[in-house]
């Protein structure tokens, strides 16, 4: 559990962080943040990044900031201080991630980078239509949530893209989100997520992505799930959990 | 302010619950620790491990391993040529199959993980750079990954010397007319149980550091063993050097709790590896080692059956107990130890005429096991207590009251088992557990909310096995005794040697507590000395609740041995009767109103010998032993865990814990009842949350804390714990052993709780860790017809 060896960098702007992914594009370098998901990946030595780009001394990718219709969430945010900023669902949310340590250095743009098929800020950004502000070489650009997504581990940003910021739409509608683990802080087996003004719900645990559905009927979207038998968990349970989530997520939600 | 600490109410150190000695560092962050200690020129190891679960080697090639910059060394089995290590019983070969465990992969692979070679580099990030470049070729046999596979017809052997897998396999007891009383009985119930492979985890993973020393012509290897003594027998017989070459000195441990309890391979290689480069070298186990290639335990299956009379007693037990042990038989213990330790003692506290049992240890080809607190009886104690429950439901009786007309209340008690009870308060922790339960009002809650469930345990635990108990087990190597150097210097203060390890429990504290009381002196006036063999005459380590039965008994004993002396000399000097001496308990020898102070007496000893009465030698030591020729002493509780089922989600939730225990005197209340606490907490993993799974190839499922669920504060409820005293009449100051009783309570409590709040639903679940999808269905299907009727 050591890392295979890397370079380290550490970048002080937005430019500047762009500006080392593209010099150092042949030497597969990898952006670091709070490193909560990477450095164990590393540690297993399941990723082998040749450099790592520290951005967290990058001073203005940090904040939270109401601009009109939109939330703005700096991606070096951590969940943490999401969690005190009494952001309704946003907040709330972040009880389910990890635990208290994990929240303090984990951030928001981390997360929506890493693409866990159950992470809560992966859910909440296709719930809420949020978008995702990148800059690359080429400059900047915004993608939406429900296009990021590609599969775990696999989004819509380039090698040499930076995520900037996450940006929701302002004022939250009435929503919540709530899972199931064995275990407090683990990455939930099943996650469900709703959004009552819109009537949609977002499972995760279901798929390899966040699942987006036009319902909030718990018997109907659990009952058009597509999941197979696993090892210690079959498609009735999980579909089980779903129905049971999406009931509750939609009990919390509403006012 | 410093708060000084507090005697006993009875001016006695033990029964007070002083400050631990050990905290202060500890808390602080000065602790030393295997991985705290660092030597100039220390070189790292790291271990090419195997990738297949069975498989033949091919060959091994550590060329490439050895050009990694950074890279010092490269030993496989045939560069090192250690001998293997083999633990034996004294039984017949049609009982015990003696298997070796080569300290390095030899000729055949048979776990995942299992070392094959070390590499040895500057720092432990290039040791791992180096332990890629290996290039291991495999001959892949067939993996058995399950005790069924391994006992199937024509299954591949683990070990070729053991046919049908089977390493221990015994027929106990078998109560003449057995059958017929199963035959006539009123009620009989059957449990068919398999409890999961667990990992001890202690927070500290195993590790050494060892050195060859040219002045002291010693290897001195610094290990988080419970066992040093033990170790240096390996050792020196697989490394070949004498056993005075051999120093194994045991640091600060962050735990053992029986995984260190036996003797490893890889402290073993490192040391062999040190000895060949004459440099140090660190071996520092990671968590993902620790989880996949260290000792698991507890893997067990159970078939059993009771037969009960119509008001519920007990009239025969027939059980059949096999046990996992995975690839190796560990050191001294033998894969005899989960078999052996659950048909010896498995009636536990109930009167049961009539006994047959049948206990296997079959191989597979997983990671070995060693003993984990509480060994077997977590497991068929939870069995028992299935049994209870089960019995309770089929007469109609309420489960508390069919326990009660089934412990044994008249002691001492010769079991059917061939083991003598001495006394214990089994019927009194029952009535005091039930009791703080319903003044909390939990049964009238359980009354109102169909999911909560509430369920007990009741058990004892043999403590204290001397010689004689592990002697009737078989083993060839037979521990029990402790033996115990004490020394006053000069000025009165204690050094005092003990054979036990503290891996956590406090032993600097609580064996303090023991002496000061022999000599009348403050607890903090005495130095325990423990695991260095250098400095410890000779020890069997801890376990098994061993330590102040056994240990504190010793310590006790040479302090006696000591206070003899003190008042000889003191009599001689003062001129009286040794007989009209005593000690004054405030550091002095008194005769009637004359008195010598230690310090009197120790400056004679030393610094004016010539003073001395002529049989009498200089200095003040004393050394003494302790064993316990019977059956031990059982220490006992109640445990009885509150539960509440979400019917959504099939999760568990514990309301309320309550642990009635007996330990005897406890010496330090505090100390017992965080023994009780943390084994409680992992009693709870094995009932909720902890699994070691493998796949069919016998790859191991748990890598990481994402997969091996140990559970955290947020799942361990907080523990009401009482205490009752039944003293034991032959250890020092009555102690029994508390350092494993929470852990054998938990999983019955739990299990039982969780059936309780089942018991609409008419599904019973008895395996563990118990799957939340089991009761998600259970429920589900409970509340069907309710659906219907809608
Ligand atoms: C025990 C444990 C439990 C956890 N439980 C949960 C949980 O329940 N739910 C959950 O959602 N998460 C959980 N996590 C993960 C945690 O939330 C991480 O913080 C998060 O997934 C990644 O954020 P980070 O800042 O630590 O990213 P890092 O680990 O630093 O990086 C993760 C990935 O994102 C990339 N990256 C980071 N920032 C950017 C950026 N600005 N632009 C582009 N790429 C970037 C990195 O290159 C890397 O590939 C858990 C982690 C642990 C250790």
């Amino acid at each position: 559990m050591k890392p295979a060896s890397f370079e380290f960098h550490r970048a002080r702007s937005r430019a500047g962080a762009v500006e080392l992914l593209t010099e150092l594009a042949d030497g597969d370098p990898k952006i670091i943040a709070g490193g909560q998901s990477l450095v164990a990946m590393m540690n297993f030595r399941l990723a082998r990044p040749g450099h790592l780009v520290d951005i967290t001394g990058i001073d203005d990718m940090t904040g939270i900031e109401v601009d009109g219709d939109r939330l703005r969430i700096g991606a070096l945010t951590t969940h943490r201080t999401v969690e005190k900023a009494g952001l309704g669902v946003l907040s709330a949310a972040m009880r389910w991630v990890g635990h208290l340590p994990i929240r303090t250095r984990g951030t928001v743009g981390g997360s929506i980078a890493h693409a866990d098929a159950t992470a809560e800020w992966c859910m909440l950004a296709v719930l809420l239509d949020a978008r995702i502000r990148v800059l690359g070489p080429a400059g900047s650009r915004e993608i939406a949530a429900g296009e990021f997504f590609h599969g775990p581990f696999w989004t819509a940003l380039e090698p040499d893209e930076l995520i900037v910021e996450i940006v929701f739409p302002w004022p939250l509608p009435p929503a919540a989100l709530t899972e199931y683990a064995d275990r407090k802080g683990d990455f939930a087996l099943v996650a469900a997520a709703v959004d009552l003004d819109r009537e949609r719900t977002v499972l995760g645990g279901v798929g390899p992505v966040p699942l987006l559905v036009d319902s909030l009927d718990a018997e109907e979207i659990a009952a058009g799930l597509d999941v197979r038998d696993e090892p210690g968990v079959s498609a009735h349970y999980r579909r089980g959990l779903a129905r049971t989530l999406v009931r509750r997520a939609v009990a919390e939600a509403s006012p | 302010m410093t708060r000084e600490p507090h005697l006993h109410r009875d001016g006695t150190w033990v029964g007070a619950s002083v400050p631990r000695r050990e905290d202060p560092r500890l808390l602080t962050g000065r602790g030393r620790f295997v991985d705290d200690i660092r030597l100039p020129g220390m070189l790292h190891a790291a271990f090419v491990r195997s990738t297949e679960a069975h498989a033949r080697i091919a060959s091994v090639d550590l060329s490439a391993v050895r050009e990694v910059p950074g890279v010092v060394a490269a030993f496989s089995a045939a560069d090192l040529g250690l001998h293997d290590i083999v633990a034996l019983l004294d039984r017949p070969l049609h009982e015990f199959v003696p298997t070796a465990m080569p300290v390095l992969a030899k000729d055949k692979v048979r776990f995942v993980g299992e070392p094959i070679a070390i590499v040895v580099a500057r720092d432990p990030y290039a040791a791992e750079d180096g332990r890629e470049a290996a290039v291991v070729e495999y001959e892949p046999l067939p993996p058995i990954t399950s005790d069924s596979a391994a006992l199937a017809e024509g299954a591949a052997l683990v070990h070729e010397e053991a046919p049908r897998n089977t390493l221990v396999d015994v027929s106990l007891f078998a109560t003449e007319g057995i059958d017929e009383v199963f035959a006539a009985a009123h009620t009989v119930v059957e449990v068919r149980a398999r409890t999961g492979r667990q990992n001890a985890l202690p927070l500290e993973t195993r590790g050494a550091v060892a050195e060859w020393d040219d002045r002291d012509e010693q290897l001195r290897v610094h290990t988080c063993t419970q066992v040093p003594h033990q170790v240096r027998t390996v050792l020196a017989a697989s490394a070949g050097l004498d056993e005075k070459e051999v120093r194994v000195i045991v640091p600060d441990m962050g735990g053992g709790f029986g995984l260190k309890c036996v003797v490893g391979r890889e402290e073993i290689a490192t040391a062999a590896a040190a000895l060949r480069l004459r440099k140090p070298v660190k071996w520092i186990e990671d968590r993902s080692e620790a989880l996949t290639a260290s000792f698991l335990a507890r893997e067990q299956r159970y078939t059993v059956r009771a037969a009960f009379d119509a008001d519920g007693r007990i009239q025969a037990l027939d059980a059949d107990v096999v046990c996992d042990m995975g690839a190796y038989s560990c050191y001294p213990f033998t894969a005899g130890i989960e078999p052996l330790m659950a048909s010896a003692e498995m009636p536990g506290v109930y009167k049961v005429p009539a006994y047959r049992v049948r206990g296997r240890a079959v191989t597979t080809n997983k990671a070995p096991t060693a003993p984990y607190r509480g060994v077997s009886r977590p497991q068929y104690v939870m069995v028992m207590e299935r049994v209870m429950e089960k019995a309770a439901r089929a007469l109609g009786i309420d489960p508390v009251e069919l326990r009660r007309r089934n412990v044994i209340t008249e002691f001492p008690y010769r079991g059917v088992n061939d083991v003598t009870y001495d006394p214990g308060s089994y019927k009194e922790s029952l009535d005091l557990c039930e009791q703080v339960l319903r003044d909390e009002g939990w049964f009238d809650r359980r009354g109102s909310d169909p999911a909560i469930g509430i369920g007990f345990a009741c058990f004892s635990e043999r403590t204290g096995y001397g010689s004689g108990a592990f002697a009737q087990r078989k083993m060839a190597v037979v521990p029990g005794f402790d033996v115990s150097e004490i020394r006053m210097d000069l000025d009165g203060t204690v050094s005092v040697t003990t054979g036990t390890l503290s891996h956590g429990q406090s032993h600097e504290t609580t064996m303090a507590q023991i002496v000061a009381d022999r000599l009348g002196i403050p607890y903090d006036k005495v130095k325990i000395v423990q695991g260095d063999t250098d400095r410890v005459l000779y020890g069997w380590g801890s376990f098994a609740s061993r330590s102040i039965t056994i240990g504190g008994s010793a310590a006790a004993a040479s302090a006696e041995k000591l206070g003899e002396r003190l008042r000889v000399i003191a009599a001689h000097l003062m001129d009286v009767d040794v007989e009209s001496t005593e000690l004054d308990g405030a550091g002095g020898v008194r005769a009637g109103d004359r008195r010598l102070s230690f310090t009197e007496i120790a400056e004679v000893a030393y610094l004016r010998s010539h003073l001395l009465p002529k049989d009498v030698e200089p200095g003040l030591s004393a050394t003494a032993s302790f064993d316990v020729g019977g059956d031990g002493t059982f220490s006992n509780a109640t445990h009885a865990a509150v539960v509440r089922l979400d019917p959504g989600t099939g999760g568990v939730e514990i309301l309320r814990y309550v642990c009635v225990e007996d330990c005897g005197v406890a010496i330090n209340p505090k100390v017992v009842e965080g023994q009780a606490r943390g084994g409680i907490a992992q009693g709870i993993a094995g009932a909720l949350f902890e699994e070691v799974r493998y796949d069919d190839a016998g790859q191991p499922l748990a890598a990481s804390f994402m997969e091996y669920k140990v559970p955290t504060a947020a799942e361990i409820p907080d523990v009401r714990i009482e205490h009752l005293e039944t003293p034991c009449a032959f250890t020092a100051n009555g102690a029994k052993g508390a350092g494993e009783g929470g852990t054998i309570g938990a999983p019955a409590a739990v299990l039982n709780a969780v059936n309780d709040a089942l018991r609409h639903t008419g599904v019973e679940l008895d395996d563990t860790p118990i799957p939340r999808e089991a009761i998600f269905r259970a429920l589900e299907r409970a509340a069907e017809p309710a659906l219907e009727a809608r």
